[in-house]
């Protein structure tokens, strides 16, 4: 029997907790993917978050560490100074970056460490029941916000990818999606391109997915990425904003 | 070696840097900021890491990263910026990481003041964190001793997996005492250290059979594989108490009338009291507790000679230790206590009047 497709070595038999339909999954064995196509199974370790993805520490098949909320920056800046030898990656969602870890992100970047961020943006806390994030849009309902997120009281939703880019030392930092197969291999090329720049030692990558949350959306897994597509796409807009290895060329 | 003339801050710096520390991690706080100093200047020399990090959280975290790949890692911060490491603390205990952290306590509550207090006994011995665990707390009176415990604070760390804190003072920061260092470890066994922690924490991995997946992590969803997990931490606490327990018996015997109990600073003022009134004819033991956490329990209540009226504790707070005492003593004599607030030191003058009152 000829195989066609299977489970990249980079992941773990144990099965995903992410929601079905949501895209978390499609991020997560993008990520792994890379790592096996880049050949660092054997010298890759990434950083956990707290929120959907607190069980990555499982799914991924080589040493992981589980941060506290929004610390994971900071823990992958304490892993890769005493390992330098290592590649290190963190993976974590919008409240946990750009609410309670938003200090840690912004100087992880500021200090242009060599890691990877791998920011999952779905505009909602999924994990604790789908209340408001810092990237959840103007007008949005969740739990926290039910009349809508008012922006003349609670601010307008944090564009993470403009406002690293803001700083000098990041080395790229480039927004995708994962609502149609087209933009999901656009999303493998990011990734594949933050992990080769992790490999070569260049500096700090930063990759912003914008995702899905179906179940607190309250929409079927089509209509949710309709609604993104939408909805987050004109305010949240794709593109590399930071690419010092093409600036070289 | 001969010895140097040294501010508290830098000779336990010096000392953890001998000991093979080669990662730090900090943000700058008085009465601590030569600490965070010495390191700037002394870690690139000796090929190590220094991040003066955005907040003590991030610090405390980069700590959690570095032990988590097995390496000797020190954060230092004064009493508020010890509160906000609370966090990583706690994590650390979870995930059994080893580490060392140096608090130079100031005046609390809230931003208090800059000068040398005891304020932070409870948060260091009793939790501080949240959840059930225990840190090894370290309680120098001395330059010299401060120095000796960074490479204690290391083994003890590294021996059980567990962060450790040296428990100092403004005072002890701030004064220079002469300090002599041990040897600084040599190559081959800054190379041993580097390795003793593969079996478990992060590090570059193998194929086929050889091929480890290490979790460095503190979540455990299923109630019964957590109680499982904490009563493990709790053996290993047990071990720690049997072993582990330190002090200083001080011109402790059978003449005592009074039996006095102190930690650091407060502790050598009252050694001078001591002196000063045993000359008079007057007989008064101490005993200084050095590891705050495992206490000295067994020892206080061993200490209680035949003559001892009463338990006299004397400590920069409002009473905190005081209640490890009580503990200790368990009702067979009086337990007295009297401190000053504010980042007040008292004075050997003092102490003598308090214990002369009691005759």
């Amino acid at each position: 029997m000829q195989v066609i497709a299977k489970r990249p070595e980079t992941l773990t038999a144990e099965p995903f907790t992410y929601c079905p339909g949501c895209t978390h999954g499609i991020a997560t064995r993008l990520i792994a993917e890379a790592i096996e196509e880049h050949g660092l199974i054997n010298l890759m370790a990434g950083v956990a978050p707290v929120g959907c993805a607190v069980f990555a520490y499982k799914f991924f098949n080589f040493d992981m560490a589980e941060a506290a909320h929004g610390r994971a920056p900071a823990v992958a800046t304490g892993m890769k100074r005493g390992r330098p030898n290592m590649h290190i990656f963190t993976y974590q969602g919008d409240g946990d970056l750009a609410a309670i870890g938003t200090a840690e992100i912004v100087h992880a970047a500021n200090r242009g460490e060599h890691i990877s961020i791998f920011f999952i943006n779905n505009a909602i806390y999924g994990m604790t029941g789908g209340q408001m994030a810092p990237t959840t849009l103007a007008g949005m309902k969740t739990t926290t916000s039910p009349y809508g997120r008012n922006p003349d009281d609670i601010g307008y939703p944090i564009r993470m990818c403009e406002l690293l880019a803001s700083l000098v030392a990041p080395y790229y930092i480039e927004r995708v999606s994962l609502l149609s197969p087209g933009d999901i291999l656009r999303a493998k090329k990011a990734v594949n391109k933050a992990i080769q720049y992790n490999k070569e030692e260049r500096g700090f990558t930063f990759i912003e997915f914008i995702s899905t949350c179906p179940t607190n959306w309250g929409f079927d897994p089509d209509k949710a990425r309709e609604w993104a597509k939408e909805n987050m796409l004109p305010y949240y807009k794709l593109g590399v904003f930071r690419d010092k290895g093409e600036e070289v060329q | 070696m001969s010895k140097i003339l040294m501010k508290g801050n830098e000779a336990v710096a010096e000392a953890a840097i001998r000991a093979g520390c080669r990662l730090y991690f900090a943000y700058p706080i008085t009465p601590q900021s030569e600490l965070i100093e010495y390191m700037a200047k002394m870690m690139p020399k000796v090929g190590g890491t220094f991040i003066q990090a955005e907040s003590e959280v991030a610090a405390i975290n980069m700590v959690y990263g570095a032990a988590g790949v097995g390496k000797r890692v020190m954060t230092s911060s004064s009493s508020p910026g010890i509160s906000l490491k609370q966090e990583g603390i706690s994590y650390m205990a979870g995930a059994e990481l080893p580490a060392v952290i140096v608090n130079v306590q100031r005046g609390g509550p809230g931003l208090g003041d800059i000068q040398p207090a005891q304020g932070d006994y409870f948060q260091a011995v009793k939790g501080g964190g949240h959840g059930d665990y225990q840190l090894i707390v370290l309680a120098p009176c001395s330059v010299q001793e401060f120095a000796d415990l960074a490479s204690d604070a290391f083994d003890l760390a590294d021996k059980y997996r567990n962060p450790v804190m040296i428990l100092a003072d403004g005072m002890l920061g701030q004064m220079m005492e002469p300090v002599e260092f041990k040897p600084a470890k040599t190559q081959e066994e800054l190379e041993a250290l580097a390795n003793q922690h593969l079996s478990w924490c992060i590090c570059p991995n193998a194929d086929g059979d050889a091929k480890h997946h290490h979790e460095i992590n503190s979540l455990e969803l299923d109630p019964e594989i957590l109680e499982k997990h904490v009563n493990k931490l709790y053996e290993k606490y047990a071990e720690i108490e049997k072993n582990e327990v330190r002090y200083e018996s001080y011109n402790v015997s059978d003449d005592n009338e009074i039996l006095c109990v102190a930690w650091g600073t407060a502790a050598r003022v009252v050694k001078s009291a001591i002196n000063e009134l045993a000359v008079r004819g007057k007989s008064i033991g101490l005993v200084r507790p050095i590891t705050c956490w495992p206490y000295p329990y067994e020892a206080i209540a061993s200490a209680i000679g035949p003559k001892v009226k009463k338990v006299y504790v004397f400590e920069l707070n409002s009473g905190q230790m005081v209640e490890d005492v009580k503990i200790a003593v368990n009702g067979k004599v009086p337990v007295d206590f009297w401190g000053k607030l504010g980042g007040i030191v008292f004075t050997p003058a003092d102490i003598q009047a308090k214990l002369e009152a009691c005759f």
